[in-house]
C-alpha cells in the first residue's frame, strides 16, 4: 500500500514539476486549457483511478486518488479539478449506469482522451439544488431536453455530460439524470464565466433548446436524478478536501523557501518569530486538515462513509486552503503579489474551494444536522 | 462621519459623482486589460483633487489628511487600482515635495503636477530593500555641480507614466545618509524597468526605475544631503492613513453590495438573507466597517490638528487593510460562484486589497512599529 503511495506522489510530482509548472503561469493569465495534459495523465493512469479495471480504470480507492490530487494541486487546482470532477461522473454512471452505458461511456473517460462533466447548478437553483428547472420529456424515443445550467466546470472541453432535469413532479423525486453528448442536436455552450481563479479550467453556461437525446441515456430509472447527483457528494467532498490540502501545503513551502533565502536587516526573514508563528501555524492548520481528509477517505474505501466527517473535511481544508494561501502571500510581501511567484495563484484558486460541492455554508447545515441526530 | 465640515461633505459628494461617472464604467476592463485610466486621472487634475494637500498658491486646496482619505474612500469603492495610482502621485509625490522642496522647486513642479498635466510617483524601495528601506543602496555620488545616480527601485506605483520620480537616495555611508531627488524624465534622470504583474491593482501600473550613471543637477536635491530620513518620518504618517482609506472604501462597497444581493438572491424559497447564517456575516461586516471608519477618521482629525499619538498612523494601517480583505473573502463568499466570477467587482476588491496589506509597509513592520512604541512607553 505505502509503496503504491509513495510511486503515485513520485510519479505525479515529476510530472507536473516537468510538464505543468512551466507553463502554468501564462496558461493562468490567458486562461487556456491544454487537453493534451489531460491525456498525459490519462496515460500514466490517473484519469480513472477509481473506475473498475473492466472499463480501463485503475480500480483504487479514495485514499489513493486523493494522493494523486494532493500532489496534482500543489501545481495546478484546475486539473486536479477536472480530473476529479470526470471521476465523479464515472463513479455515477458505474453505479447506476446500465452494462451498455458503462461500456460505451466509461473506458474514454477512464483513459483519459474524454472528459466527463456533471451538470446539476442553474441561475436560480445552487445552494437549492433539488429546486432545479430544466426539464426532459419523453416523445416516442427521445427524450426532449429544455433550460440551461450554470457554473458547469468542463463546459465545451467535455465531451460526456451527466445532466439533471426534471421529469416528473416538484422537489427531488421528480428529477432524473441523463448523459448528454457534445454534439447532440439541441445542446449548446452559452457564456464562458469569467473568474477570479481556476482560470485554466473553463466553466460554462449550457443550454438545452429542444435538445433530443435518445432514450436509453437516462441513467437508472426516472426519479433517479438527485440520489444518483448526491451519490457522488461524500466524495466530492473528500476530493475537494485533498486538493485544498495541497493547495495549502504548496503555499507552506513556498513560504518557508522565500522567508529562508531573502533578507532584511541583516538575516534571513525566517528568523524573526512574527514569520516563524505564521508559518507554524499554517503547518498546523495543513496537518489537522489532511489528518481530516485521509480518515473521511479511509472510512469511504472501507464502505462506511462517514457524510459528517467528509463534510467537516471540506470545510476545514478549504478554510485552511484560503487561510494559509492568504499568509503566504503576506509572508511573500511584495513579491508574493506579483505573477512572478505562484502564492498569489494559488490564493485566487483557494476562494472557490470554499463554494464549489457545497458551499461551507451548506457545509455546517449538513454538520449540524448530523450532530443534532447523534445527540438527540 | 457626523464630525464633518460642511466643506468635506461637499468634496465627498463631488468625488461619490466622479466615481460613479469617470471610474465606474471602466473599472473592470482596466483591470481585466492591465491598463491605467489615464483619462480619469487627467480628470481628477481639473476637478483639483491631484493637490488636495498642497498649498494654494501653486494651485493645491491646501486640505488634510481628513479630505484626503475621504477622497481615498469614494474613490476606493469603485476602482481602488486608480485611487493607489492617486494616492501616489497626490500624496507620495505632490505632498513630499509640498512639504519638503524649496520654494524653487514648488514653483517649478506642484502647479503641472497639481494640473495632472504631469505624472508623478515616488521611489523608496528597491529590490534587495523592502521592510528595512533605510538599507537602501542606490549611490547619489557628487561631482562639481551635478550628481552621478545609480542603482534601481522597486515596486514603484505610476513608473512607467512617471515625468517626475520624488527619490531617496544614498550619499554616504552611515545608516541614515539619505538624500532626496526630483528627478525628470524627459532630462533622462530615470529609464523604465520591466512592468511588474500582479494580482491585483492591476489598472496601477507597477514598475522598475533604473539610474545608470544618471547625470542629474545639484538643484535637483531636496533639502540638505542627509535630509531624506526625516523627509520619510513626515510623509509616513498620512500614507498610511490614506491607503487605509482606500480600504475602507473596498469594506464599504462589499457591504453595501452584499447586502443589496442578500435582499435580491432567493434559495430555498426565500430571500438568503432571512437565514441567520448570512444575518451574522452582514452584521459582523456591517460592524467592523463602521468601527474602521470611526478609527480612521477620528486618526484624520488628530493628525490634522496636529495631536495624533505615536504610531497611531501604524494602528490604523494594521487595522484596515487586514479587516477589510476578512470582509471583502466574506463578501465573495456570501456571494457564492457569482461572487468568484469577474463579472461582479467582489473578487476584484479582495484582489486589490490584500496589496494594502502589504504595501506602504507590511503588517508585519506595522507591528513592529506599535511594539516598538508599547515598550517605550513601558520603559519609561
Amino acid at each position: 500500500m505505502s509503496d503504491l503511495k509513495d510511486e503515485i506522489i513520485k510519479e505525479v510530482k515529476k510530472f507536473r514539476q516537468s510538464v505543468i509548472d512551466p507553463i502554468i503561469e501564462s496558461d493562468d493569465e490567458n486562461e487556456v486549457f491544454r487537453m493534451e495534459i489531460f491525456s498525459q495523465l490519462g496515460e500514466l493512469g490517473f484519469t480513472g483511478m477509481t473506475t473498475q479495471e473492466s472499463y480501463d480504470g485503475a480500480g483504487l480507492g479514495y485514499t489513493d486518488f486523493c494522493y494523486f490530487l494532493e500532489e496534482l494541486s500543489k501545481s495546478s487546482v484546475p486539473y486536479a479539478v477536472t480530473i476529479s470532477v470526470s471521476s465523479m461522473v464515472q463513479s455515477i454512471i458505474q453505479k447506476f449506469g446500465s452494462d451498455e452505458q458503462k461500456s460505451t461511456f466509461l473506458p474514454p473517460m477512464a483513459r483519459g482522451e474524454e472528459i466527463g462533466a456533471f451538470a446539476l447548478s442553474e441561475s436560480g437553483s445552487g445552494s437549492d439544488a433539488t429546486n432545479l428547472k430544466t426539464t426532459a420529456a419523453l416523445e416516442g424515443d427521445n427524450y426532449i431536453l429544455n433550460g440551461s445550467k450554470l457554473w458547469i466546470t468542463s463546459g465545451g472541453i467535455a465531451k460526456t455530460y451527466l445532466v439533471m432535469a426534471r421529469t416528473g413532479e416538484n422537489g427531488p423525486k421528480g428529477v432524473s439524470a441523463f448523459i448528454v453528448r457534445d454534439g447532440d442536436p439541441g445542446f449548446e455552450y452559452g457564456k464562458a464565466e469569467k473568474k477570479m481563479g481556476w482560470r485554466t479550467s473553463p466553466t460554462r453556461e449550457l443550454l438545452f433548446k429542444n435538445c433530443a437525446i435518445p432514450k436509453d441515456r437516462l441513467l437508472g430509472h426516472e426519479g433517479d436524478g438527485i440520489k444518483a447527483a448526491f451519490s457522488g457528494l461524500d466524495a466530492g467532498r473528500i476530493t475537494i478536501g485533498a486538493i485544498s490540502v495541497g493547495l495549502a501545503q504548496r503555499a507552506l513551502e513556498e513560504s518557508v523557501k522565500y522567508s529562508l533565502s531573502r533578507e532584511q536587516f541583516g538575516e534571513s526573514i525566517f528568523n524573526f518569530q512574527g514569520l516563524q508563528f505564521m508559518m507554524s501555524d499554517m503547518e498546523v492548520e495543513t496537518t489537522c486538515a489532511r489528518l481530516c481528509v485521509y480518515e473521511a477517505a479511509k472510512l469511504l474505501d472501507a464502505g462506511t462513509p462517514s457524510t459528517k466527517l467528509s463534510s467537516i473535511s471540506k470545510l476545514k481544508a478549504s478554510d485552511v486552503a484560503m487561510k494559509v494561501s492568504t499568509d503566504a502571500v503576506q509572508v511573500l510581501g511584495g513579491v508574493g503579489y506579483t505573477k512572478e511567484y505562484p502564492t498569489e495563484r494559488l490564493m485566487r484558486d483557494a476562494k472557490v474551494l470554499q463554494i464549489v460541492e457545497g458551499t461551507n455554508q451548506i457545509q455546517k447545515l449538513v454538520i449540524a444536522r448530523s450532530i443534532k441526530s447523534e445527540y438527540n | 462621519m457626523w464630525f464633518f465640515s460642511e466643506e468635506e461633505r461637499q468634496l465627498q459628494e463631488v468625488v461619490r459623482d466622479f466615481a460613479k461617472n469617470e471610474l465606474l464604467p471602466r473599472a473592470e476592463h482596466h483591470d481585466e486589460e492591465e491598463t491605467f485610466n489615464l483619462e480619469a486621472f487627467k480628470k481628477m487634475g481639473e476637478l483639483g483633487l491631484l493637490g488636495i494637500t498642497a498649498d494654494p498658491e501653486y494651485g493645491g486646496s491646501g486640505l488634510g489628511a481628513t479630505a484626503a482619505t475621504i477622497v481615498m474612500e469614494e474613490l476606493g469603492k469603485v476602482c481602488a487600482s486608480s485611487t493607489l495610482s492617486y494616492l501616489a502621485h497626490a500624496i507620495l509625490c505632490i505632498n513630499n515635495i509640498d512639504k519638503n522642496a524649496s520654494p524653487e522647486q514648488k514653483a517649478k513642479y506642484l502647479p503641472k503636477l497639481i494640473s495632472g498635466e504631469w505624472v508623478g510617483c515616488m521611489g523608496m524601495s528597491e529590490p534587495d530593500y523592502g521592510s528595512d528601506a533605510i538599507g537602501i543602496q542606490t549611490r547619489a555620488k557628487k561631482e562639481g555641480d551635478h550628481y552621478l545616480i545609480n542603482g534601481s527601485k522597486m515596486w514603484i506605483t505610476n513608473a512607467q507614466y512617471a515625468d517626475i520620480a520624488y527619490v531617496y537616495t544614498r550619499t554616504g555611508d552611515e545608516k541614515k545618509d539619505l538624500s532626496t531627488f526630483i528627478l525628470e524624465k524627459e532630462n533622462g534622470h530615470f529609464q523604465f524597468g520591466k512592468p511588474i504583474h500582479k494580482m491585483g491593482m492591476r489598472a496601477s501600473p507597477t514598475g522598475e526605475l533604473i539610474f545608470d550613471n544618471a547625470k542629474v543637477p545639484a538643484s535637483q536635491l531636496v533639502g540638505e544631503e542627509g535630509d531624506s530620513v526625516s523627509h520619510m518620518m513626515k510623509n509616513l504618517d498620512i500614507e498610511r492613513i490614506t491607503i487605509s482609506g482606500i480600504s475602507l472604501g473596498i469594506a464599504r462597497a462589499c457591504v453595501e453590495q452584499s447586502v443589496r444581493y442578500a435582499g435580491e438572491r432567493k434559495q430555498f424559497g426565500k430571500e438568503i438573507g432571512s437565514f441567520q447564517l448570512i444575518q451574522k456575516m452582514l452584521a459582523e461586516m456591517s460592524t467592523e466597517t463602521e468601527m474602521m471608519s470611526h478609527f480612521l477618521y477620528s486618526v484624520c482629525k488628530e493628525y490634522d490638528n496636529g495631536t495624533q499619538g505615536p504610531a497611531v498612523a501604524a494602528r490604523v494601517k494594521l487595522a484596515l487593510p487586514k479587516m477589510t480583505t476578512k470582509i471583502a473573502l466574506d463578501a465573495i463568499q456570501l456571494h457564492g460562484g457569482y461572487g468568484y466570477s469577474r463579472e461582479f467587482p467582489l473578487e476584484r476588491f479582495m484582489r486589490d486589497n490584500k496589496l494594502n496589506e502589504i504595501g506602504a509597509g507590511t503588517n508585519e513592520v506595522m507591528i513592529l512599529i506599535i511594539a516598538k512604541d508599547l515598550l517605550r512607553e513601558s520603559r519609561r
